[in-house]
């Protein structure tokens, strides 16, 4: 792996990671590698940056004491906002970051993967910020799915390519923007939305996010004057939940709690590839994944599109090996329950992604009635991402769900 | 000389060599295993046998195949659906194996999904002579690069336009079988014409490696075959004949499509010769 100085760029994360990639891009990955490592140690680098998450994201975001909600569950409930970093989810952390370094590079086209449209949003406007070609895959299941993040993209001056191979969806697209790379790689910059694909991204998208840990622990201390008992969030490709772990992985103390996408259950269609998955490679690392017995790689579900992808974060799978963290599932059902009972309680539309995170809290309290309100200590949740792109689709569901 | 006595490394250098002594540069024409179906791609594989291919790279039909186009990629779906699987697609191979070298392309997770150790008996099984696994850099061949080692199959490594002089030295001092070398960092699809450079790729690579260099990615028509033939040991012809297969109208149009442009472009190549030793 190429990296400078002491601080290199980690390739692997125990046996995860890596990069299972055609030979074209490994001098593209080394590049990226070596820009990184040298962009993050860079005062003038790290001072544009700060700039930038502080005037234009609108960090640092609240930690916020979910009263409400904290009562019924009968132990203190902090939530920290991304909803409220412009473009409404975390992703905005990772696309200015990469995008600044797409230019420090030289390379003024860039290109993304959506799923959700989250993540393509936010390079579409980090583009727009610094007059950089945006181009992004999305597959066309998920441009029905999404249509006004579809609009917003292109207000925003971005380009979508409609990927029409296998299900249409996220899986399809980050094949597809692969390919992109593969076949431009000298002119462009792949800016991958999640703690996923070959190294040195996994590494790299985990310091652009881990500003949402970092500030949330100074915000947790300053406001309990202890450590969080429990810290949870969501993990689809991993990246809010590696962001908001990082900084408490040393606090021993502090149990890391990461909450997949069960989907219709672990016995039938779900996106939980670190509770129910297999070793194998997706998308340029090593990592779990859901594969079948041949190595072909599954179709994930998810009611929520951000979590509707098979693989995971290397680095997620190493804390699951190592018991650091632990993973756990929620279905379809529970993650829309939490959604309706987070908006009537607190008047905060989450996305469908934290919504997960929120029921496993909800599931938990009723599993263990007292032991949960008897614990000790508060609990913080990664709040990822605002639900107004979710509306039509959980509205419909809810619907179902209720009749 | 029975089979069991030589490598799959040997059946590689003697299927260049023989090319090489017709002074022309060997065809290995790809196919996609299992693609529409098990039978035509069977009949496929041997119609490339019979139509003149000196080596057969064998697709081993993935669900993300990241290195190929969508036309390949297009294929392999299709195939997965008609049921192919590692174990039905070598048997393929296996039935050619004995008339013309064949070399699975494999991506790195069906590997790992049956275990390097396992794959590399189930290829020595099929009578594969060497393995092409495109998502698998040097840095990572570890393991199962070991294996196919230990079973006398090379595994082949891939140089791209974009692999800098002293990571190519690398990779060729180590080459086993071939060096494919990728002729533009575009992915897997037909070009109008060759692109600049490629002379000058293939002859560092023919320096540096103790084993022929093949010209792969992008060769559409016989002639360009015979212009890539004259600089290179190799001529690798991929996504032109899957899209043959796909617009075929039936099996047996298929069939007499791909053996009539390999049958073209080993005639082209052997008009062209070589302007290289």
């Amino acid at each position: 792996m190429a990296a400078v100085g002491e601080r290199a760029v980690e390739g692997r994360f125990g046996p995860y990671g890596g990069r299972y990639v055609p030979e074209v891009l490994v001098p593209a990955l080394d590049q990226l590698s070596v820009a990184w490592a040298e962009a993050r140690d860079d005062p003038e680098f790290r001072g544009r940056l700060d700039e930038l998450l502080r005037d234009f994201v609108g960090r640092p975001t609240p930690l916020y004491r979910a009263e409400r909600l904290g009562h019924l569950l009968g132990r203190r409930i902090y939530l920290k906002r991304e909803d409220l970093a412009h473009t409404g989810a975390h992703k905005i952390n990772n696309a200015v970051g990469q995008a600044l370094l797409a230019c420090r590079m030289g390379k003024r086209r860039v290109i993304a993967e959506t799923g959700a449209g989250q993540h393509g949003v936010a390079v579409a406007t980090a583009c727009a910020l610094l007059g950089l070609e945006c181009v992004v895959y999305m597959g066309v299941e998920d441009m029905r799915r999404q249509a006004p993040n579809v609009e917003r993209m292109r207000l925003l001056g971005a380009a979508l390519a409609p990927v029409e191979a296998g299900a249409q969806t996220l899986k399809e697209a980050v094949s597809a923007a692969i390919r992109d790379w593969v076949t431009n790689v000298r002119t462009t910059h792949y800016i991958i939305g999640s703690a996923v694909g070959p190294a040195p991204y996994p590494a790299l998208v985990r310091d652009l996010q881990r500003v949402i840990g970092d500030e949330a622990r100074e915000q947790a201390l300053a406001a309990e004057g202890t450590l969080p008992a429990r810290v949870i969030a969501c993990v689809g490709g991993g990246s809010n939940a590696i962001g908001t772990f990082y900084a408490f992985i040393e606090d021993r103390g502090v149990e890391l709690i990461g909450v997949e996408a069960g989907g219709e259950g672990l016995d039938g269609r779900h996106g939980a590839s670190l509770v129910a998955g297999r070793p194998g490679v997706l998308h340029g690392a090593l990592s779990s994944v859901l594969a079948d017995d041949q190595g072909q790689i599954l179709e994930a579900h998810s009611i929520s599109a951000g979590l509707d992808y098979p693989g995971v974060g290397p680095e997620h799978a190493q804390l699951r090996d190592s018991g650091r963290a632990r993973y756990e599932a929620v279905t379809d059902a529970d993650a829309l329950r939490a959604f309706r009972e987070l908006a009537r309680l607190e008047g905060i539309l989450p996305a469908l992604e934290p919504s997960h995170a929120i029921a496993w809290l909800l599931n938990s309290a009723e599993a263990s009635a007292q032991a949960a309100a008897s614990a000790e200590g508060y609990d913080l949740v990664c709040l990822s991402g605002r639900g107004d792109k979710d509306l039509a689709e959980a509205l419909a569901a809810l619907g179902d769900l209720d009749d | 000389m029975t089979e069991a006595t030589v490598t799959g490394g040997e059946r590689v250098a003697a299927a260049f060599a023989a090319a090489r002594d017709e002074g022309r540069a060997a065809l290995m024409p790809y196919m996609v295993g299992g693609f529409p179906d098990a039978r035509t791609s069977a009949a496929i594989a041997g119609a490339y046998a019979e139509s003149g291919a000196d080596l057969v790279e064998l697709g081993i039909p993935f669900s993300d195949p990241l290195a190929d186009g969508p036309v390949i990629h297009a294929a392999a779906t299709r195939a997965l659906a008609a049921g192919a699987t590692l174990d039905s697609v070598l048997a393929i191979g296996e039935r050619i194996a004995s008339a013309v070298p064949v070399v699975p392309m494999v991506y790195a997770n069906m590997i790992l999904a049956r275990g390097p150790g396992r794959f590399a008996q189930l290829l020595v099984e099929a009578g594969a002579a060497a393995a092409i696994v495109p998502d698998l850099p040097l840095d990572e061949a570890g393991e199962i690069g070991a294996e196919l080692h230990a079973v006398g199959i090379p595994l082949v490594p891939l140089v791209a336009p974009t692999t800098p002089a002293e990571r190519r030295r690398e990779i060729c001092r180590r080459a086993e079988g071939f060096v494919y070398v990728v002729s533009d960092t575009r992915v897997t699809g037909e070009r109008d014409e060759l692109p600049d450079g490629l002379a000058e790729l293939v002859g560092a690579v023919r320096g540096e490696a103790p084993v022929p260099a093949a010209v792969g990615f992008g060769i559409g028509t016989p002639d360009q075959a015979a212009a890539v033939g004259r600089i290179a040991d190799g001529v690798i012809v991929g996504t032109r004949l899957v899209r043959a297969v796909a617009e075929a109208d039936g099996g047996d149009a298929a069939v007499g499509a791909v053996g009539g442009f390999i049958h073209a472009a080993r005639a082209s190549m052997a008009e062209a010769g070589r302007a290289v030793g």
